[in-house]
């Protein structure tokens, strides 16, 4: 599993590729909190298109960034899940609390 | 009836060892690849809880994988010897989580992907998770059994 975390636009863009459980977890919580912190950044994108697995914990990663940074009026979206990965966000709740996207350029499309 | 017993290392890295290896094994039945995906999720979640609740992240102890398949029927049971739950039913709640970043969705998960679910736990002793799915067949998702 790797990510990379970028900065575009006021939007923190956090892709992940492979497959997402507790042995990666910690650090990708650390570094997102990290880099929202020194861009100073509210709003946050998760492009999910390469997630080929996610369990709870990874799920447990995407709740606890959108309670951070929607107690400061920011949002998250989640962009490009796979099928499988589509049906563990149905599941968990996840998607009744931010938008989904099919791709990160329909995403960007809708942010204009 | 096939089976097979794994035993491995309480690191986290083991998870996804453990749930490739329990795909590969019942990938002998007539599972679907989104069946295979959930019975994933399952043991994911199962090896999670005992690696982190159960040993409290401490990669010294041992969990221990019994799988066993039949006539398109697999039972898989997730063992460990650690400090086992106090309260089944208040583990079991939906988003009942001892950790405000972790979901609490793990025991949901398991319940979801598979037909029969059970746990037995010794506060002190450890705890056995056991699961079972037909191949092949409709499913509905398991009522625990405690």
């Amino acid at each position: 599993m790797n990510y990379t975390i970028k900065k575009e636009k006021d939007y923190l863009v956090v892709s992940i590729s492979g497959e997402v459980d507790i042995s990666i977890t910690d650090s990708l919580r650390e570094d997102i909190d990290r880099a929202l912190q020194d861009y100073g950044l509210n709003n946050l994108i998760f492009d999910l298109s390469g997630v080929e697995f996610v369990d709870s914990a990874g799920l447990g990663v995407i709740l606890g960034r959108y309670k951070k940074v929607a107690a400061r009026g920011g949002k998250v979206y989640l962009a490009g899940a796979r099928p499988q990965v589509k049906k563990i966000l149905e599941l968990s709740g996840l998607l009744g609390l931010m938008d989904e996207y099919p791709s990160t350029g329909a995403l960007w499309e809708k942010l204009g | 009836m096939n089976k097979a017993v794994l035993e491995f290392s309480s690191r986290t890295e083991n998870v996804a060892f453990a749930r490739v290896a329990v795909a590969a094994f019942v990938s002998q039945l007539d599972f679907t690849l989104s069946d295979i995906e959930e019975i994933k999720v399952a043991v994911s979640e199962a090896v999670s809880n005992a690696i982190i609740h159960g040993y409290g992240n401490n990669p010294d102890h041992t969990v221990r994988l019994e799988l066993r398949v039949a006539e398109e029927y697999m039972e898989i049971e997730v063992i460990d010897q650690g400090k086992g739950i106090k309260d089944i039913s208040q583990a079991l709640e939906p988003a009942y989580s001892t950790d405000p970043e972790r979901m609490g969705l793990g025991f949901a998960f398991m319940q979801s992907f598979m037909e029969k679910f059970s746990v037995q736990s010794t506060p002190g002793k450890g705890t056995r998770i056991k699961m079972s799915r037909r191949a092949g067949a409709p499913r509905q998702a398991a009522v625990p059994e405690q």
